[in-house]
């Protein structure tokens, strides 16, 4: 079983790396996204040092969801999907498997170049830091929340927007203590709080997400 | 009594159809009462003045707007378990009408802000938790629109709200949170400190919601029976 888990991951991985333009797309829409702050608001460093947490989070919870249609889309149209549908592995475990697979590839790349975006709004080392912990913690949740919309919308005409109407208000949780994780941090308050909540809310998603995307699925291709 | 009779939509659209008048005369009779109390008989509130007469809509909008969305998930739940059709469809017919009630509330809240906090909008925890509430109904109705197969819609808005309900009380406590590091609650209704008689209008009122809620959710259920059965010869009966 573990070693069908782990095909799939590394296939999965693989693809991403074969196609580097879509995974690189959603880094740069990222990046260019951040970028615009500033021209929007304003040069100001006092404003953009208070702003800076709350767009390097938004503009990740956007990016990360620009790549969430793919995750099943592809294997829905070339009928992987239904082979793993009809394998022996339980079905919640294949798509932990993809959606582990799917963070590599977007979510942990958003994380590991967001100090360097934090730095455009002259954020302190330490924030970025945390920023780049809290968004190293965050973007995995985001990712099992968008794996159960695109399970929901596989298939469909406008899947896209509609699966950023369906995950966008349940992410709020994790923007909030995304956020506030850095804003208790430049604060010089302890980060302890926020970091546990996003934790204990991660390890409901691992277990809760995978489960609900695998119904989702079979409802999908019934 | 066999409660399983009504599960099947030829049984349950005669029997929606002798309750929708009754739900219909009772809530427009608690209506009157209850806005007659609201706008007549209650005094007027030493410190908001006559703004506060807001509340007889506001709090029983924002309460039905809770209740339907437990309501929606509770029936899509027990369509997507139980396989009953009749179930999916009653979650069909409450979003719309949990999403004006919870529009009812924005709104209303919105107006009494205004005079009263002068600002239309703070992101009090539940006002904001309110507006993710109509996100969600959208969600689930835009979903449900979105896929052509009638029971392939219904069970996979079914995971949606279910999902949603799931994150319902994580999102509003996390909203309470994140309001709370920032400031604290501006201004706080004095439950228990409220007169009676507008404890009396409020409930009349609430009960009021509660009957118009029965009465449209059961109208719209019949449309939906009648829309996805109209190939049976009973549908087209009715229809006749």
């Amino acid at each position: 079983m573990s070693q069908a888990l782990f095909a799939l991951f590394q296939r999965d991985l693989r693809i991403a790396l074969r196609r580097r333009a879509d995974t690189g797309s959603a880094l740069v829409f990222f990046v260019i996204v951040v970028s615009l702050f500033p021209l929007g608001v304003g040069p100001q460093f006092e404003l953009l040092r208070r702003i800076a947490p709350g767009v390097l989070w938004v503009a990740a919870l956007l990016a990360s969801m620009l790549s969430m249609p793919r995750l099943f889309a592809d294997d829905h149209a070339d009928g992987t999907l239904e082979q793993l549908l009809l394998s022996p592995t339980p079905l919640a475990l294949l798509v932990l498997a993809k959606t582990a697979a799917h963070w590599l590839a977007s979510g942990a790349l958003l994380a590991l170049i967001s100090p360097l975006l934090a730095l455009q709004f002259d954020l302190p080392a330490r924030d970025a830091g945390v920023l780049c912990l809290s968004l190293l913690l965050g973007t995995p949740l985001l990712s099992l929340l968008g794996a159960v919309g695109s399970a929901l919308t596989v298939g469909l005409r406008g899947a896209g927007v509609l699966l950023s109407l369906l995950v966008l208000p349940l992410c709020v949780p994790v923007l909030i203590f995304g956020v506030g994780a850095v804003e208790a941090s430049s604060a010089g308050l302890g980060v302890a709080a926020q970091f546990s909540l996003l934790g204990a809310m991660l390890v409901l998603g691992l277990f809760g997400a995978p489960l609900a995307a695998a119904a989702a699925l079979r409802i999908a291709m019934d | 009594m066999n409660w399983f009779k009504y599960a099947a939509p030829q049984r349950f659209h005669p029997l929606a159809g002798r309750a929708v008048p009754w739900f219909g005369v009772a809530a427009v009779l608690l209506a009157v009462a209850g806005l007659a109390i609201a706008l007549l008989v209650a005094p007027t509130d030493f410190q908001q003045g006559d703004a506060y007469r807001i509340i007889f809509i506001h709090v029983p909008a924002a309460w039905m707007s809770m209740v339907l969305y437990m309501a929606m998930a509770f029936w899509a739940a027990m369509g997507l378990v139980f396989n009953a059709r009749l179930a999916s469809m009653l979650a069909l017919a409450l979003a719309p009408t949990g999403a004006l009630m919870t529009f009812l509330a924005l709104w209303t809240g919105a107006l009494w802000g205004k005079p009263t906090w002068g600002t239309w909008w703070v992101w009090d925890a539940r006002l904001t938790s309110e507006l993710i509430l109509l996100f969600l109904y959208i969600g689930f109705m835009s979903l449900h629109a979105a896929i052509d197969d009638e029971r392939r819609a219904d069970r996979a808005a079914a995971v949606l709200a279910l999902v949603g309900a799931v994150n319902v009380p994580i999102i509003y406590f996390s909203v309470q949170w994140w309001n709370t590091l920032h400031q604290g609650s501006s201004v706080k209704l004095g439950g228990s400190s409220m007169a009676a008689i507008m404890l009396v209008g409020m409930l009349l009122m609430t009960l009021a919601f509660w009957m118009y809620s029965f009465a449209v959710v059961l109208a719209r259920a019949r449309c939906i029976i009648l829309e996805r059965e109209r190939h049976a010869a009973w549908a087209q009966g009715a229809l006749a």
